[in-house]
Parts: structure tokens; C-alpha cells; sequence
């Protein structure tokens, strides 16, 4: 049971969202621009930064519901998800993607971790600036998305099967902000 | 020097929030509602406070001392007073539920799962109601953000910490929407 009082039956950011749209709006509006909206990388490298963080910082609902997001957009690549969660080798995984997680990686730990070395090994594979910055900024945004999911409580699906719809969705439709229902 | 050129020569946050204006946006509506809209129980100044005391945990410098200079502002102290609540909140001249708060803020910057029942019930005991403690804890959350931001693109900042306090009159008035040109 969440920490508040969120409507009930309804999983993670949602619920939280639910319970306070003014603030919802803005979290969805800035999880679209920076995973759906103009970046040299694309949208599944961007669920594929989002999943790392969040895999990285325990966060069991974010964490399955982009890796969901991930698989859907990879299709018949789908394994590479997996395999970068599980820390084994993919060739499908480029060195630009790999570089960038390392950088992702230490942001989740703190700002400061990222050193000029990490941003050199990053661009000699081939990351330019928008590069850089969207991945940083994901990074950090899923480092404040993990915290509100599990500092308010907020419910996690335990059926693997919800986590496949939302994944579609996500992958389809993008991030939409929920109805606004009152919390009973 | 940033990591990144960010073709503009603003301090911390402004810098690549004028790089990257499309996702600024978002970012800078969330901080107004979070830290200035006037429909919240919570005042601006224990918002900003709650803003401060996680930068101060992230050891991120640019953001600790913008946010530290609007609590003393809105809180009528000065930067000293703000510097001893960061080093120790629960001896400060501040009411019981706001400590419970801080106390929720500083587990959240340590991770989600590190925020207990028995913390939000303290809370909930000195009388915080639920959208007090769920903005705490996005305000703590959005920090985490905002400091990662700073930092992770190796941002500048200025050292001088009169540059905060002289700004933060400002800031007050015209709010975080309109902050990056």
C-alpha cells in the first residue's frame, strides 16, 4: 500500500500522478519530450538509459515498465534489453551505447562522478553534445523518477503480463498524461 | 568549463537549460509548482529549504546556494543560519513536522526504498498531510534531478555567495518559468 492516499488498483507514477496532477502534467510532458521528442539517439537507446538507471537504483516498476518500452521498439532485437541489464556482451549494443552507459552509470551515483575521461571515451565513439546532454538529462531524470515511484510506497505490479501491455503502450502512444480521476 | 558546449555562458542550470529549451520547459514549470505556486500548505520557504538541504546531501554547489539564498530570503535568516540547518536540521528553530519532513527528504536523496512506514508516520504524527509528504518527497526527487543536471555536465558556477543572495529577490518575484533566456 503507497505511503498517501493515491487511488487505489492503479501501479506506480500513475497513481502518483493521479493524486496530483499539477505536478503529473509536467513529469509526463518532460518524460516525452526527452524520450519521444528530437535526440540523436533513439527512442529505444533512450528507454535502454532509462531502464539502466533505473535497474541501477532498485526501482522494480520503472524498471520493467521501460525495459517493456525497450523491447517493443527493438522488435526482433529485443535481446539486447536483456542482455544489457544482465551485463553480458551483445554486438548490438554499439560502443557509442556503451560509452553513454558508463556515463548514465555515474550519474545515477552522483553528478560529480562524471569525469572528463568518461565524456573523451564517449565522443572517440562517436557522442556528440545533444548526445551527451539528453543522456545526462535521462539519467538524471530517471534518478528522480525512481525516488518518487518508491519513496511514496507506490504500488508494483508482480504479474509480468502488465508490464508487456504497458510496454506496447508506451512504445505506441508515447507518454500521455492519465485522466484525472479524485482519489477515493 | 561544461562538458558539453553549451553555446551560452549562463551559471549552472541556466546553462544547458538554455542549450536544450524544449526539455528546460518542463523542468522549470515542475519547479514552479513544486517551490512557488501559492496553493500549497507548505511555505515557499520550506520548500526551498527542503530543495537545499538535498543539494547540500549531493554536494552540489551551485544549486545548494541558489535555493539556501531564496529560503533566507523567504524565510527572513541569513546564509548562515542556513548553513547550520543543512549541517544539523534537527537542533534548528523549525517546527516538529517540518524536521519529519527533512527526514523523508534525506532518504529519498539516498534512494526511494530508503523512506520507512515509521518515518511517514512521524510524519503524519506531527500532523504533515498527504500532499505535504508527497511533495516533500518530489521536491527531494526533483533535486536529485537538478543537482545530476549541474553537476553530471560539469556546469560552471560562480563562487561568490553574494551572487546568490543578490538574485534571489528577483527570482522570488518573477519565479522559475521565465528563468532561462
Amino acid at each position: 500500500m503507497a505511503y498517501i492516499n493515491v487511488p487505489e488498483g492503479v501501479p506506480g507514477i500513475r497513481s502518483l500522478v493521479m493524486f496530483r496532477p499539477e505536478t503529473g502534467k509536467h513529469l509526463y510532458a518532460l518524460a516525452q519530450v526527452l524520450l519521444r521528442g528530437e535526440s540523436p539517439l533513439t527512442e529505444a537507446e533512450r528507454e535502454i538509459i532509462a531502464t539502466y538507471v533505473s535497474n541501477r537504483n532498485n526501482c522494480v516498476f520503472c524498471t520493467q515498465s521501460h525495459a517493456a518500452a525497450a523491447r517493443n521498439l527493438l522488435g526482433a532485437d529485443s535481446q539486447i534489453m536483456d542482455d544489457v541489464l544482465n551485463d553480458i556482451p551483445n554486438e548490438g549494443v554499439s560502443d557509442k551505447l556503451k560509452a553513454l552507459l558508463t556515463i548514465a552509470g555515474k550519474v545515477q551515483i552522483l553528478g560529480k562522478e562524471v569525469q572528463q575521461e568518461d565524456i573523451d571515451a564517449a565522443r572517440l565513439a562517436g557522442a556528440n553534445d545533444r548526445d551527451l546532454h539528453d543522456t545526462v538529462l535521462i539519467a538524471a531524470t530517471f534518478s528522480m523518477f525512481n525516488r518518487y515511484v518508491d519513496g511514496l510506497g507506490s504500488l508494483t505490479p508482480q504479474d509480468p503480463g502488465e508490464y508487456i501491455e504497458m510496454g506496447k503502450r508506451l512504445a505506441e502512444k508515447g507518454y500521455a498524461t492519465p485522466p484525472i480521476v479524485p482519489a477515493t | 568549463m561544461a562538458h558539453i558546449d553549451l553555446k551560452n555562458e549562463q551559471p549552472g542550470i541556466r546553462g544547458p537549460m538554455a542549450y536544450s529549451p524544449e526539455t528546460a520547459k518542463p523542468l522549470n514549470e515542475l519547479a514552479e509548482i513544486l517551490l512557488r505556486n501559492e496553493n500549497n500548505s507548505l511555505t515557499r520557504g520550506e520548500r526551498e529549504l527542503i530543495g537545499t538541504y538535498v543539494s547540500y546531501l549531493n554536494d552540489c554547489f551551485f544549486c545548494q546556494n541558489v535555493h539556501g539564498a531564496m529560503a533566507g530570503y523567504y524565510m527572513s535568516c541569513d546564509i548562515q543560519e542556513i548553513d547550520a540547518i543543512k549541517r544539523d536540521f534537527t537542533s534548528a528553530d523549525l517546527s516538529e513536522k517540518m524536521k519529519a519532513l527533512l527526514t523523508i527528504a534525506a532518504s529519498v536523496q539516498k534512494g526511494g526504498k530508503f523512506v520507512t512506514a515509521g518515518q511517514i508516520q512521524e510524519a503524519k504524527n506531527k500532523g504533515a498531510l498527504d500532499k505535504e509528504i508527497h511533495d516533500t518527497v518530489l521536491i527531494a526527487a526533483a533535486f536529485c534531478l537538478f543537482n545530476r543536471y549541474v553537476d553530471g555536465l560539469g556546469t560552471a558556477a560562480p563562487a561568490d555567495h553574494e551572487f546568490y543572495t543578490n538574485r534571489a529577490p528577483m527570482r522570488a518575484a518573477d519565479g522559475y518559468i521565465g528563468s532561462v533566456k
